[in-house]
């Protein structure tokens, strides 16, 4: 990737932090861990990769971004605002009543959602359904979901993985935030997710571990998922929960927590000066 | 007048899909394993390259499809009651119910006519589930003919809906020419002013049974076919209970969250009259022969007189 382009993206990344941290903080509840670690894929997507149009949600064509790992939509939120799906002030009504920016993804009121979730597993089913229609339609999109490596601790994620393999879903693209924390500890502590690769490989998919903050990785990650045929492809994404800010960094009591008054402005004190060092190289 | 016939309303379901798959290239059938117990197996054998089968999963089934409707196709996603409404009901709600998705569930098998199988496959509890989540409409047509023109009815509308069907044969007798099939219109199969029995799926046949005998003891008994359960047709419930003063009503489902709960729900905010609820008092089915089992359940038309009986001589 050129440099130009990478400097692009992470200014993206780090403008997606900060919607995050705007959204979690003025609604005083949510999901800042998983929204942080996951930044870097919003702005790879969002801002490289899919064909999708702020003026044509709906656009029959376009590439469908499916959150699986609904809790996370701070961070969707703020890469869809950044993209013009909606304004940017809308991060800060997140939650509240009467907003469009609901806790969990929901489709029907928030132009540029592609499908309403938040019940960890179901997320990724209906990516399947809707990789399954490009293929009855011959349409040319592709299908992308971001799953937690807590998420897959979940049933139903097997049995769409036992889908996509058997269906030789080669137009979807799992994207999993392997950030190693969910609620109460460390993943290898609690629901024993790993070996992630492996078992995505036992269900017939072409898998590929990264680290989840290096653009150029996921450029060329993303880039090999569109080659491969007859083969659903995962991506694993190494992550550090909570990224970009220095006290929520690997730390499990920021998956679902806001910062107050103090805690808000040193997150903004810290995102605001990575975004001006950026700009200013 | 069409011809009688004797289906269960699975077989009906398989017939009126391959009818609609003629015409809608939008329709996508999906299933679980059960092709040939749902009888999607017709439509499977028509359209092969719209048929699914999602193997024994039924949660990823209904994931799978709200992605397809959610791409503008019309999927029916088709499983025995106890799993695609039970097992899998979290799906139905978050991924169907709450985005209001075009998706068609069916549940087969459905009640304790399933009948030698036993308790873990008879559904009891289907009806009261997915009435409870908002927006789902709900139906349990009742013979063949109202099953094909529910299927219909169900492809035409633009919304989540869950069809009920059955596993026994059943008589038809919707076979009027004037017959029509409206989502949330019940039908008055038979006037009379003594009392009301509204029955629903296949209990009508049974009820319509009842009704017969009854009229030959110069009772004379309202019948209504109450083949959508939501949205309800409060009006038709009303003006029963201000006509004939008392409402028998008749569920092959538990007495808790049915038929039997969503009448007394309009007559007690609009029009408080008597209700005797019949159908399966709380608990669970049991291996046998299904006609064996219904008499057992007092789901029979000797019951439903009796019954009737019963309540008019208070």
């Amino acid at each position: 990737m050129e440099q130009s382009e990478k400097k692009r993206l992470q200014i993206a990344a780090c403008k997606i932090r900060i919607g995050a941290i705007e959204g979690v903080y003025h609604a005083k509840s949510g999901h800042p861990g998983g929204s942080l670690s996951a930044a870097e894929i919003f702005a790879y997507l969002y801002f490289k990769e899919l064909n999708a149009d702020p003026a044509h949600p709906k656009a029959p064509d376009r590439d469908r971004f499916v959150l699986s790992k609904g809790h996370t939509c701070p961070g969707l939120y703020a890469a869809l605002a950044l993209k013009g799906y909606f304004p940017w002030d809308e991060l800060k009504k997140l939650r509240h009543i009467g907003a469009m920016l609901q806790g969990h993804p929901d489709m029907k009121g928030t132009p540029g959602i592609d499908m309403s979730t938040g019940s960890l597993g179901q997320g990724v089913s209906a990516a399947c359904g809707m990789a399954l229609a490009g293929k009855m339609d011959g349409r040319n999109y592709r299908v992308y979901a971001l799953l937690g490596d807590g998420e897959i601790e979940e049933g139903q994620v097997w049995e769409a993985a036992m889908f996509a393999g058997h269906h030789k879903l080669d137009n979807l693209c799992l994207f999993i935030d392997d950030n190693g924390l969910q609620i109460d500890g460390p993943t290898a502590e609690i629901g024993g997710p790993e070996p992630i690769d492996e078992k995505y490989r036992a269900f017939g998919f072409d898998v590929q571990k990264i680290d989840g903050h290096d653009l150029d990785a996921i450029e060329a990650a993303v880039g090999h998922a569109k080659t491969v045929k007859g083969k659903p492809s995962a991506i694993i994404a190494k992550t550090v929960k909570g990224k970009g800010v220095s006290y929520m960094e690997n730390q499990v009591g920021w998956h679902g927590k806001a910062p107050n008054d103090e805690q808000y402005r040193v997150a903004m004190r810290e995102l605001k000066q990575a975004l001006a060092e950026l700009e200013a190289e | 007048m069409a011809e009688m016939v004797k289906k269960a309303t699975r077989e009906s379901y398989g017939l009126a899909l391959v009818e609609l798959g003629k015409t809608n290239p939008d329709i996508v059938v999906l299933d679980a394993d059960l092709a040939s117990a749902t009888k999607t197996l017709f439509f499977r054998d028509a359209f092969p390259d719209r048929f699914v089968d999602c193997g024994i999963a039924e949660c990823n089934m209904i994931g799978v499809a709200a992605g397809l409707a959610t791409c503008g196709k019309i999927p029916f996603a088709s499983s025995f009651a106890m799993f695609s409404a039970g097992r899998a009901f979290e799906q139905v709600r978050n991924s169907v119910g709450y985005p209001h998705l075009n998706v068609k569930i069916a549940g087969s098998h459905a009640g304790i006519s399933v009948g030698e199988d036993g308790a873990t496959h008879q559904c009891l509890e289907d009806l009261a589930l997915m009435r409870a989540i908002p927006g789902m409409v709900v139906l349990n047509p009742s013979d063949h003919y109202e099953m094909q023109a529910a299927v219909k009815a169900a492809a035409a509308y633009v919304g989540p809906v869950y069809l009920r069907l059955s596993r026994l044969a059943v008589e038809s007798f919707n076979n009027s020419d004037d017959y029509r099939f409206e989502i949330g219109k019940g039908v008055t199969l038979r006037g009379g002013k003594d009392i009301t029995v509204i029955a629903t799926g296949l209990m009508v046949s049974r009820a319509l049974q009842a009704v017969k005998e009854l009229e030959k003891e110069g009772i004379d008994a309202r019948l209504i076919n109450l083949h959508t359960l939501k949205p309800i047709d409060r009006e038709l419930i009303v003006r029963a209970a201000r006509e004939t003063g008392k409402i028998v009503t008749v569920e092959e489902h538990n007495v808790i969250g049915g038929l039997g709960d969503a009448v007394c729900a309009v007559l007690c905010e609009e029009y408080p009259a008597p209700v005797v609820k019949i159908g399966v008092n709380d608990r669970f089915g049991h291996s046998g022969p299904a006609a064996d089992l219904l008499e057992k359940f007092g789901l029979c038309a000797s019951h439903i007189a009796e019954v009737v009986r019963r309540e008019l001589k208070k």
